[in-house]
């Protein structure tokens, strides 16, 4: 379910990290919380964000959640086909329907975030808050 | 994620001690269904996806479990009077066996609830009231019975499930031998649907053609059932209350607790239809009757807007950079394709057409003033 490669923040969303380039997007769980997505506000190319800051929104039919950065860096693109298709985000948050792609400030910094094990956990616990 | 703007979904009172569970909330769980506490009630907020939902419904049909709602019960000689002095329609009209959308009023003429009064004779009438008013709107009729009318919180008694959508009523007529099309919109007829002793109204509040039903809750997990069976050939699926408040915004009807509450009057609320001031004095008439000639100091318009933002619950409305009010419910329309919202102005900026700023978040986003309801049924 959650991509090994993959780093998790607790506010679910992820990054996978390739080199100096971070991907980020939100998680599986995340989707089925929010419920139909109808709408992405995305950050513009070249906005600098911060480890644990917001940097857009998602909007579902019932509520709207702002996106936390896992890491810092400069948004380098942001997902075009995100703004004609954001259920996209229902059926594929962890492959096509990614957020946007960060040149990362410090490629080392996801090491404090969880690992798709530790991830897993984390929202199997939440679920049975349910 | 989960850094909440605004209201998340339509809660009509706070969490209480005790969550109250409706006879179908195993069959809800079994379905899987993503639960929601509303007004002190564990209910389905959703089954397959809200969208999902809304267009089965729309198209085709869709099962609610509405049996949070609550039913009181008024009878004797004083039962016709004991309504006409608390609503604010007028129940004297009603025959037996039809339905009448109506507002309990406070003595300001404020909206203690909205709730459909069914009148099954002059000495006895069912009122279908709020979930999270029904205790409330009990103690209320009670505090103004001076007619020596009998009143009952028949809640427990009663179960109730909607099959709402163009093909309700060959679903419904598939499980009982009561004629259905001759029941007209807003009438009722008791009879048996799956064997089962219902009382089986044609309303709803989804827009759509459909039925409301009301049986003992021993029974609800079989006509749950029977229903399902029935209806998914037809397409009909299960609904959950996230269809049902996209569903009614979209018909431009109000929800108690954002477009009414006991700040609240008819006239404000675009509700003239339901106040009736030619008939018997009742309670808050006279400051309605004050406000209508005084003037109102707001009205509920509908609006869209203009770019693909959403104005949600709560948001702040200003025009030419002062604020004028807040939307009372506001989010995507499934059916329209565009982002829609109810919203309390003054009378001078009713006007169609009228441009607002919404304060989405610190941001301004433009919105319209467009005519209620957003979606009409076709048929």
């Amino acid at each position: 379910m959650y991509p090994a490669d993959y780093r998790y923040t607790k506010q679910h969303e992820w990054v996978k990290v390739d080199g100096s380039v971070g991907t980020i997007g939100i998680t599986h769980y995340a989707q089925g919380e929010l419920g139909d997505v109808v709408f992405v506000e995305m950050p513009k190319i070249g906005t600098k964000i911060k480890v644990g800051a917001s940097f857009g929104t998602v909007e579902s039919v019932k509520a709207v959640s702002e996106i936390f950065s896992p890491v810092s860096g400069e948004v380098t693109e942001t997902n075009p086909l995100l703004a004609d298709a954001p259920e996209k985000i229902n059926s594929d948050p962890h492959t096509t329907a990614w957020l946007i792609r960060v040149k990362l400030d410090d490629p080392k910094e996801v090491a404090a975030l969880m690992d798709a094990a530790a991830y897993q956990a984390y929202v199997a616990a939440a679920a049975e808050e349910h | 994620m989960f850094g909440y703007h605004g209201s998340k979904f339509p809660v009509t009172t706070p969490a209480i001690a005790q969550i109250r569970k409706t006879a179908l909330n195993a069959a809800h769980r079994r379905l899987n269904a993503r639960m929601v506490n509303f007004g002190g009630w564990d209910m389905p907020l959703e089954y397959s996806g809200i969208l999902a939902e809304h267009e089965a419904v729309r198209t085709r049909a869709g099962l609610f479990d509405v049996s949070h709602m609550g039913e009181i019960e008024i009878t004797g000689p004083g039962a016709q009077s004991l309504v006409q002095w608390v609503s604010c329609n007028n129940a004297a009209k009603l025959v037996n066996g039809q339905i009448q959308y109506s507002g309990l009023m406070t003595a300001r003429g404020t909206f203690v609830d909205d709730l459909l009064v069914h009148k099954i004779s002059d000495t006895h009438y069912m009122l279908c009231v709020n979930a999270g008013n029904q205790f409330a709107d009990f103690d209320h009729i009670v505090a103004n019975n001076k007619f020596d009318a009998k009143i009952e919180n028949a809640g427990p008694r009663y179960s109730q499930l909607a099959v709402q959508g163009p093909r309700a009523l060959e679903i419904m007529q598939s499980l009982t031998p009561v004629p259905l099309d001759p029941i007209r919109y807003y009438y009722f007829a008791d009879g048996k649907v799956s064997g089962v002793d219902c009382l089986i109204a044609r309303t709803g509040y989804t827009g759509e053609d459909g039925f409301e039903i009301y049986f003992a809750p021993e029974y609800s997990e079989k006509l749950w059932n029977d229903l399902m069976e029935a209806g998914t050939p037809l397409g009909m699926i299960p609904a959950g209350l996230g269809a049902r408040n996209t569903l009614r915004l979209e018909a431009g009807m109000c929800l108690y607790g954002h477009e009414i509450d006991e700040t609240t009057t008819p006239w404000e609320a675009g509700l003239a239809w339901i106040c009736k001031m030619d008939k018997a004095p009742f309670l808050g008439g006279d400051e309605l009757d004050a406000q209508r000639k005084d003037g109102l100091p707001r009205k509920l318009v509908g609006f869209e807007m203009l770019d693909k933002r959403i104005g949600r619950d709560g948001y702040p409305v200003s025009v030419g950079g002062q604020e004028i009010g807040r939307v009372t419910s506001g989010g995507p329309s499934p059916t329209l394709k565009k982002n829609i919202g109810m919203a309390y102005v003054p009378p001078r900026l009713t006007a169609l057409g009228t441009i607002l700023e919404i304060d989405v978040r610190g941001q301004k986003a433009a919105a319209r003033i467009v005519p209620l309801p957003f979606y009409k049924r076709p048929h």
